[in-house]
């Protein structure tokens, strides 16, 4: 029996939610005495596996079809879990990941459990620790079904490398289809995404307009950060809407989480919650955020951020 | 044109989160509900679609009585009908099945669901609901336009978006962006009166077991107080998050 997981790429490159999904399996493997099946889907460095401990790959290549294919991909992992027989099946919590997960539980009659938080606590039945409220709680929850289809929240395990070798075998790409077609994508820049990212840099509307996000940007790029922002932020159009992050936005699990001009709103928080370390740069002593926050600066952003842009600048060279 | 609004009845978002009985169920007393906010902006997308596909928007729930007054509410914001299945459902693969025996019997063009509903955060429903009813499903969906059964659609992901074209039927999970915040419509009395006339249908639940149950829950743990570092001292600071916090 096997522990299928979905090893998600980009370009080729296997993500560091597919290798943290790798890794959350091999140690449910080691607890149980299973194996780690890994489907990926045009890898190309399948070998890089032989250090996050996946005994098998199903490696398919889909023939020149460049997007992310759910009905193709849903059945063709569906397919794998039932000819390894797993009973238990890994996605991470990326949008692809969340896509899938429910989706690919719906085939193959299985539970689906999201924002799983950490090792299951307990394997007959199932019981695993996952967030729910929106990061203002957690819950144990017990699966009834045979088959369970996990969705992990990023960062909650990590990379844990585990050294072995991965047979590579070839898989096969279904060719189910239905109406919905990608056409295009758009990446609105090459940056690092809130969902990867280890650390998030956030304004909030103290920054008091769009022509100011330079702030922002120059201290995200030092740091090698996603941008993100308040709920106002994203609703003035001052910010796309994709680094809207909040109850009603983005989850935001990183390592550490910068908020800047931000006040630290109950649904500000909510979304931001599970992220390790949180630092607050605010103006109001009295603003929330403080309450929330692990480290803070009461200051000026117009002031603080810059000066903390170049001596993290400094210290990189 | 027949479209299907599913809508979560959820806290309000500024309640405090409380359990009882030991901590295994939550704690409603004193909790206001709303519509779920990613629902509501799928019900506007809708109720514009009245006037220019000339549809006819029904709204349901899977839930007890508690949830009609805003089943209410959705009538007074402009859907036609209202269906309540009488059940207090256990997760989202019940709701799922709820759902999908219904529109076995009741055929939608178009059925919009939430990216997820921000109590239990499953992110389920609307994926399952499509895969058991075998029609493609879009999560993240911040773009419909409808010409005749052709559709144009996007989709939100990772750092971006995904531009799509499907066909009639189909699912979707609406969020922010599908319509803005400010074109969300607020009812007005002459809605709230019209909405006392509207049709809400309770039906009863056919025959679902759940594929889980929440066994206990738990708050998170209490945080200790803030560390605050001189405006003047960013050295301070920078120290503390690459020796004490390793983050950087
Ligand atoms: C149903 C619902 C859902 C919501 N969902 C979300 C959500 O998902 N995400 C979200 O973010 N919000 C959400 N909100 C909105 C939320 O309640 C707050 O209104 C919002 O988070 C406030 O954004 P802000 O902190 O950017 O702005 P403000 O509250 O206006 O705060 C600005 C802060 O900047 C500080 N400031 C001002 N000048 C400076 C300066 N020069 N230097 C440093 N600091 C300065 C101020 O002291 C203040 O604390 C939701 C609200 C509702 C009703
Ligand atoms: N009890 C319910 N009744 C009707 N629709 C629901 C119910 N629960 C969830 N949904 C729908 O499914 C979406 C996703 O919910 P969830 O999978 O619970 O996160 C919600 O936004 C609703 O559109």
């Amino acid at each position: 029996m096997a522990v299928v997981v979905y090893l998600e790429s980009q370009e080729g490159q296997i993500k560091k939610a597919g290798l943290e999904v790798a890794s959350y399996a091999r140690a449910i493997a080691d607890a149980q005495g299973l194996n780690v099946v890994g489907v990926g889907f045009n890898l190309e460095n399948p070998e890089q596996l032989n250090s996050f401990g996946v005994d098998k790959l199903y490696l398919i290549n889909t023939q020149g079809d460049q997007f992310f294919d759910i009905t193709r991909y849903g059945e063709s992992i569906a397919e794998i879990v039932t000819k390894e027989n797993a009973k238990l099946c890994v996605v991470s919590s990326s949008a692809n990941g969340r896509y899938l997960g429910p989706i690919l539980a719906a085939k193959i009659n299985a539970a689906y459990l999201s924002n799983v938080v950490s090792l299951p606590s307990q394997y007959e039945p199932l019981q695993v620790k996952r967030s729910c409220f929106t990061n203002k709680a957690f819950n144990i929850t017990q699966s009834h079904k045979e088959i369970t289809v996990l969705s992990l929240s990023s960062n909650s395990f990590g990379l844990k490398e585990k050294p072995g070798t991965t047979e590579v075998i070839e898989g096969s790409y279904s060719s189910a289809t239905t109406s919905l077609k990608v056409t295009t994508v758009d990446k609105t820049s090459d940056k690092v995404t809130i969902a990867d990212a280890d650390i998030v840099v956030s304004g909030g509307r103290g920054l008091k307009g769009p022509e100011h996000w330079h702030l922002i940007e120059d201290l995200a790029d030092v740091l090698g950060a996603a941008t993100a922002c308040s709920k106002p932020v994203s609703d003035m159009g001052w910010r796309p809407h994709s680094e809207h992050v909040g109850q009603t936005g983005k989850p935001v699990a990183s390592n550490l989480y910068i908020a800047i001009g931000v006040s630290g709103a109950i649904q500000h928080l909510a979304g931001i919650n599970s992220s390790k370390v949180k630092v607050v740069i605010n103006s109001d002593p009295e603003a929330p955020f403080f309450k929330a926050a692990d480290y803070g600066i009461v200051g000026d952003a117009f002031e603080v951020v810059p000066k903390l842009t170049e001596k993290l600048k400094a210290r990189k060279v | 044109m027949n479209v299907l609004v599913c809508i979560s009845n959820v806290p309000d978002t500024t309640s405090k989160i409380n359990f009882k009985e030991e901590n295994t169920s939550f704690e409603t007393q004193g909790v206001q509900f709303i519509i779920n906010p990613n629902d509501e902006f799928g019900l506007t997308r809708a109720v514009w679609l009245q006037q220019k596909e000339a549809a006819k928007v029904t709204v349901i729930t899977v839930g007890d009585a508690s949830c009609e007054p805003i089943l209410r509410k959705c009538l007074a914001i402009g859907a036609d009908q209202a269906v309540r299945i009488d059940l207090q459902p256990q997760d989202g693969f019940e709701v799922a099945a709820q759902l999908t025996a219904f529109c076995q019997t009741n055929a939608y063009d178009l059925i919009i669901t939430g990216r997820e509903s921000i109590d239990y955060n499953g992110g389920m429903v609307g994926g399952m609901l499509a895969t058991n009813l075998n029609m493609p499903y879009l999560a993240n969906c911040i773009q419909l336009e409808i010409e005749g059964v052709d559709l144009q659609l996007q989709r939100e992901i990772d750092g971006g978006k995904e531009s799509l074209q499907a066909n009639l039927p189909i699912v979707i999970g609406a969020q922010k962006g599908l319509v803005e915040e400010k074109d969300l419509i607020i009812p007005n009395m002459r809605g709230i009166m019209q909405a006392r006339q509207k049709s809400l249908e309770v039906i009863a639940p056919i025959e679902t077991e759940a594929a889980t149950t929440v066994e206990v829950f738990e708050k998170p743990p209490e945080k200790g107080p803030v560390k605050l570092v001189d405006a003047n001292d960013i050295d301070g600071l920078i120290d503390l998050l690459e020796k004490e916090a390793k983050v950087l």
